[in-house]
């Protein structure tokens, strides 16, 4: 069996709110985060709009010493240390200089790449002749485990350290890795999460490949359009969410607030076969998975009360409902809630994840259901799948039991985790 | 530039890397940048970027690899100076 697994602290850098309070708030009335943005407008990005965490200087100082601060020039780990500190924090737990780390804590933080600008800085700096001026902070803040180490020297973890990347799932595969950890007896407590850098290099590979959006350029909170009939592709998105995950025993002994319990979940790959490829979701793979976390889980079909879904505002919306029905194997009138954060905050890459399981553990935690935004117009196909009423518009205020959430990407693969509401026995 | 205004000079660029306050007021000749004051030796090499700048001189590898103490670094600092005024 093993330990169970709860979560006791939650953290979140969006473009719609950078404290849980404010993001909890502006996820229930459906605020979004995306603006138009200078640069890409001057580097002539076909998508000119994306979601950016606002932080002001002063909070920023308030996570990294001034030392720390000198040259910093990676968002990724700014988004990460951030929401990190303040899960870490949340869950109750002091941030100590031990002279002997915690054993038994550790984290696993992913991104897809890691402090983008700063690579730039320093490739400019070597072909410019000027290697030496590189200095000592570009391998710490390029190193793709960069977030992770930030992290875990300001909390002294003395656990598992490390950073995993799986495009768009990687904040989705963070919690199940850390969920793992903590269920198999290595580790008591586990930050998980995932961040991703902002700005032009980071999302012009997405622009070049036109998977964004272009034609809201003028109306950049109405661009991202999950589950839409004029969804035309994802607007680019950046931050971090994090996850205090815990076994039972440990947060019932110190008495920590228990949000939620992770009760399973899965992951695979289509392995680019058949339908699948590269960008492409082998649909047997994604019903596979959601059917194998469930049973992980240990629940059926019918006991899912709200799917968070991948849902980006691409055509691949309306496969992934067709494969969510399949998987579930429910009548029309049973089928779930479903919604998705991506309207309001955009696609957050490798951080997508993460900030939608942040959003998914307050919705079972606090009992509501956020509205999916700019999707008045529901696109017919999906609506000849499911009932319309399953898409919920406004925020529906109601407890309940248990969510399902997947994140699928590049390379064909899949995540799909089960939350359940943590009711004090 | 004299030694003692060369170590003041010093002293302002170090203090950022080490959080050894009372090692930083003390600082002199004597002072070892990793044992005294505790600077993780990774930051070495931001120290001596920054020397470069202050003074306005170039250390080379060599140099550098010796810059450990207060007293080796002024004294290369002394040196590379007097060669740029020369």
């Amino acid at each position: 069996m093993g330990n169970r697994v709860v979560i006791t602290g939650l953290g979140v850098c969006a473009p719609n709110g950078t404290t849980i309070d404010e993001f909890s708030d502006a996820i229930k009335k459906g605020l979004s985060g995306i603006r138009h943005q200078p640069d890409l407008e001057t580097l002539n990005f076909s998508c000119q709009i994306a979601g950016k965490p606002s932080l002001s200087e002063e909070r920023i100082n308030q996570y990294f010493t001034p030392l720390e601060l000198r040259n910093l020039n990676s968002t990724g780990i700014i988004y990460g240390v951030i929401a990190g500190l303040d899960a870490w924090k949340d869950a109750g737990l002091t941030i100590e200089n031990n002279n002997e780390p915690d054993w038994d804590s550790g984290t696993i933080f992913g991104a897809g790449t890691s402090g983008i600008d700063k690579f730039r800085w320093a490739i400019n700096k070597i072909d410019a002749l000027e290697i030496k001026k590189l200095g000592s902070s570009v391998v710490i803040q390029t190193m793709a485990s960069g977030v992770s180490a930030f992290i875990s020297g300001k909390l002294g973890l003395g656990n598992q350290v490390s950073t995993n990347s799986s495009a768009c799932a990687t904040g989705a595969e963070s919690i199940l890795l850390a969920y793992e950890r903590i269920k198999t007896g290595q580790a008591t407590r586990m930050l998980a999460g995932s961040t991703s850098d902002s700005g032009p290099y980071i999302w012009g590979g997405f622009d070049a490949m036109k998977v964004c959006t272009f034609k809201h350029n003028h109306e950049p909170e109405k661009g991202s359009r999950p589950m839409s009939a004029t969804a035309s592709g994802f607007v680019p998105g950046s931050g971090a969410g994090a996850l205090v995950l815990e076994s039972l025993e440990s947060a019932i002994a110190r008495k920590a607030k228990i949000y939620g319990e992770v009760l399973g979940g899965h992951i695979n790959s289509g392995g680019q076969r058949g339908p699948g490829s590269m960008t492409a979701p082998n649909p047997t793979a994604v019903q596979r998975c959601i059917q194998a976390a469930l049973e992980n889980a240990g629940i059926k079909a019918q006991e899912i009360d709200v799917i968070n879904g991948h849902l980006t505002a691409t055509i691949k919306d309306t496969l992934e409902i067709e494969n969510w029905k399949t998987a579930l194997q429910l009548p029309a009138a049973e089928f779930p809630y479903i919604n998705s954060i991506k309207g309001m905050i955009g696609h957050c890459i490798a951080a997508s994840g993460s900030i939608e399981c942040v959003a998914s553990i307050l919705e079972l935690s606090e009992g509501f259901i956020f509205p999916n935004i700019n999707c008045e117009d529901l696109n017919p196909e999906i609506t000849a799948l499911i009932n319309a009423k399953c898409i919920p518009q406004t925020v529906i205020h109601k407890p309940f039991n248990i969510l399902a959430k997947a994140s699928f990407g590049f390379g064909d693969i899949n995540v799909c985790i089960i939350f359940k509401k943590y009711t004090h026995e | 530039m004299n030694k003692e205004e060369i170590i003041e000079a010093l002293k302002i660029i170090v203090e950022p890397y080490s959080e050894e306050a009372s090692a930083l007021v003390h600082i002199n000749e004597n002072t070892d940048f990793i044992t005294d004051l505790k600077i993780n030796s990774a930051n070495l090499v931001d120290i001596v970027l920054d020397i470069e700048e202050k003074f306005n001189i170039e250390i080379d590898n060599d140099s550098m690899a010796k810059m450990l103490t207060v007293k080796a670094t002024t004294e290369i600092i002394a040196q590379k100076l007097e060669a740029h005024a020369g």
